[in-house]
């Protein structure tokens, strides 16, 4: 009882004097599996230092549990909002009704729950199906009618990202039927996955010669790719076009070097619009949208790659 | 000499062609070779190439499996070999003392499951799991997470460059097997690590040094990871912790099994297993060739290996003779009745 009181008190007490202190933000990230999440954490520290917040991290080490016990402990610190990285889908219901009883608003980053949407503010998280239709717009416009055969490097057999950016290229290239995928395998996301199956395609597709495009679902995969293209004695980003999605560091210096194509961006700075949407939710009340979606950017080389990747190569990727 | 191997390995090698007839029936251009600025270029190349890891991680988990050990680490020997090579690379070491020091990690993996197995007296399936979790998670601390990228063209041609029209790689695996074969068989080492895999006690008690051997099988197996580490890396020109040598474990350990080596130790035979690995190597260099949607590849590969597997089973010979009498024998219980009854 004196709990609650003792919570509704500095709630009242952070509404009322909301602007002689920094606002507190418990972000409760995944963990540290991928280059991607690393810049993602690093972005997320970025925006709230320039905003002057004070950021509490934790680091779920992959565990939900570790997850659900982060989030307990920033209710009981009473925070004056949450920022979730879920690991997985399911099980949060109880959690997030702790939280919302304490009334602290939770936007969920990058991944989505299947918990009742009236339990989080919002969502922030980029449309993979929409990425994927971003490259193979691309590809429509850069062959401009002539004739290509694609390869596809897949992403993890059965991942979301894998089956989604499949969709959205395919949708994309539905419509143009001088754009044929000839060949499509998993190369599960990986440098040495992309490697192997590009040099199977391109024994398989006459030593490359019938290939005009490779579609990555990572640049991961498209840097194992150029090398394989590279090693076949064929110029990668001539003789065969290369687009892929992430924009990593790594794929702007191939693309500075004339050896990739495009990538789209899957921004790693989610923490941006989700503090944009929680200031005006502050402000005024503004209740935003269940899901803000970030910006699929394409870059290609008239988008000063080296600059890019300058601003990026410190970001932990 | 070489006839006694021959016999041994016949049922690999007859595999092998099988595999390699049926891939080139669905994908003739599978045979192919060409010359192409004095380097051998084609399919059968690439498999051979592509086999180095598995092969390199068989031959040393031949001689731990031999002493009725398992060596689940070597994955993530793999992925700790080749960030250490890959950050002293870029730190600017040098070629030679970035070898030097990938190989010396791997040794000293392999002296750490040495000591937990033979010293301690831990099983070896839970020993090795240790580092099998632990290891990947030193990889990263080595390369901070992110994927470490080098241009060294001395490291790169480990991976991907040509020695006397043949890739590196394979040189690589070629000359580590016939070596290791060699000091085993020209030696009484094999033997002894035979009679440790079949009765440590029984072997000691005789006056083998059970304790040393042990060690210094697994210390194998850990410098061959790390050469497989090193082919890893120089292949991508990067060290990847998180994927490389992922898995690759389960992949050396089924070669062992198809090249006819009990896992419950024993006879073994290092170019059996090292023939496995060509025949996994083949199986993925098929699945990629026919096109076959991705979803089909774990099945299609698990399918053949279920063959090969059975096919090469010595009880399977037993069950077989067994059936073939018994449907001979019904046969012509069957023919007896049909020719006094007319069919209606």
């Amino acid at each position: 009882m004196t709990y609650k009181t003792f919570l509704a008190s500095t709630a009242i007490v952070a509404l009322t004097t909301g602007g002689a202190f920094a606002q507190v933000i418990g972000f409760s990230q995944i963990g540290s599996e991928s280059g991607w999440r690393a810049a993602e954490t690093t972005l997320t520290r970025m925006e709230a230092e320039e905003r002057g917040y004070d950021l509490r991290f934790s680091d779920a080490q992959q565990r939900q549990e570790n997850q659900i016990a982060a989030i307990r402990s920033f209710v009981a610190q009473g925070v004056d909002a949450i920022l979730l990285a879920p690991v997985v889908e399911t099980g949060w219901d109880a959690v997030l009704e702790e939280a919302a009883e304490a009334e602290i608003p939770v936007i969920l980053l990058d991944r989505m729950v299947d918990s009742s949407d009236d339990l989080y503010l919002t969502a922030v998280g980029s449309d993979l199906v929409h990425e994927g239709a971003v490259a193979g717009q691309w590809l429509v416009d850069t062959v401009a009618g002539e004739d290509c055969r694609v390869a596809e490097l897949q992403g993890t057999t059965g991942s979301s990202p894998a089956i989604d950016r499949k969709t959205g290229f395919e949708q994309a290239i539905a419509d143009h039927d001088n754009i044929e995928i000839v060949r499509s395998q998993t190369g599960d996301f990986t440098r040495s996955g992309g490697k192997t199956v590009m040099e199977g395609f391109l024994q398989a597709e006459g030593g490359g010669a019938g290939i005009c495009a490779v579609y990555a679902h990572n640049d991961d995969m498209a840097l194992g790719a150029i090398q394989a293209i590279n090693e076949a004695g064929l110029k990668p980003g001539e003789d065969i076009l290369v687009v892929s999605i992430d924009a990593v560091p790594d794929v702007f210096l191939a693309i500075a070097n004339g050896e990739a194509n495009a990538t789209v961006e899957l921004t790693p700075n989610m923490a941006g619009p989700a503090f944009d949407a929680l200031e005006a939710y502050w402000a005024d009340g503004t209740v935003p949208p269940k899901f803000i979606q970030t910006e699929s950017t394409l870059y290609t080389q008239a988008d000063d790659p080296q600059g890019e990747y300058d601003t990026r190569k410190d970001l932990g990727y | 000499m070489i006839f006694p191997v021959l016999r041994r390995v016949a049922p690999q090698l007859i595999t092998l062609f099988a595999l390699i007839v049926l891939i080139t029936l669905i994908f003739p251009s599978f045979l192919n070779l060409s010359l192409v600025d004095g380097r051998l270029v084609g399919p059968l190349v690439d498999a051979a190439k592509r086999s180095a890891p598995v092969a390199l991680l068989a031959v040393g988990m031949t001689l731990v499996i031999a002493t009725k050990g398992i060596d689940l680490s070597v994955g993530a020997i793999i992925a700790i070999c080749g960030a250490s090579a890959a950050w002293a690379v870029g730190a600017g070491y040098g070629l030679g003392p970035a070898l030097l020091i990938a190989l010396s990690a791997g040794i000293a993996c392999g002296l750490w499951n040495g000591v937990l197995v033979a010293i301690v007296g831990i099983q070896p399936f839970v020993a090795t799991l240790i580092l099998m979790t632990a290891g990947r998670g030193i990889a990263q601390l080595i390369t901070e997470g992110r994927i470490l990228t080098f241009t060294d063209p001395g490291f790169a041609w480990i991976g991907s460059g040509t020695l006397l029209g043949l890739p590196v790689p394979v040189w690589l695996w070629f000359s580590t097997a016939v070596l290791m074969a060699l000091i085993l068989r020209r030696t009484a080492l094999g033997m002894l690590i035979e009679a440790v895999g079949i009765n440590r006690r029984a072997s000691a008690l005789s006056g083998v040094n059970a304790r040393v051997l042990l060690i210094a099988v697994y210390a194998v197996a850990g410098f061959c990871a790390a050469l497989a580490g090193l082919v890893v890396t120089a292949d991508i020109r990067g060290a990847d912790a998180n994927n490389a040598g992922l898995w690759l474990e389960l992949d050396a350990i089924l070669a062992v099994v198809i090249g006819g080596n009990s896992l419950l130790g024993g006879r073994f035979s290092i170019a059996a297993s090292v023939i496995g690995a060509l025949i996994i190597q083949t199986i993925n260099a098929g699945i990629l060739l026919a096109g076959f949607p991705p979803e089909y590849n774990l099945v299609i590969k698990a399918a053949l290996v279920v063959v090969i597997l059975v096919v090469q089973s010595p009880s399977l010979g037993g069950h077989f003779a067994f059936l073939r009498t018994a449907l001979l024998s019904r046969r012509e219980a069957r023919h007896a009745p049909q020719t006094e009854e007319p069919k209606p």
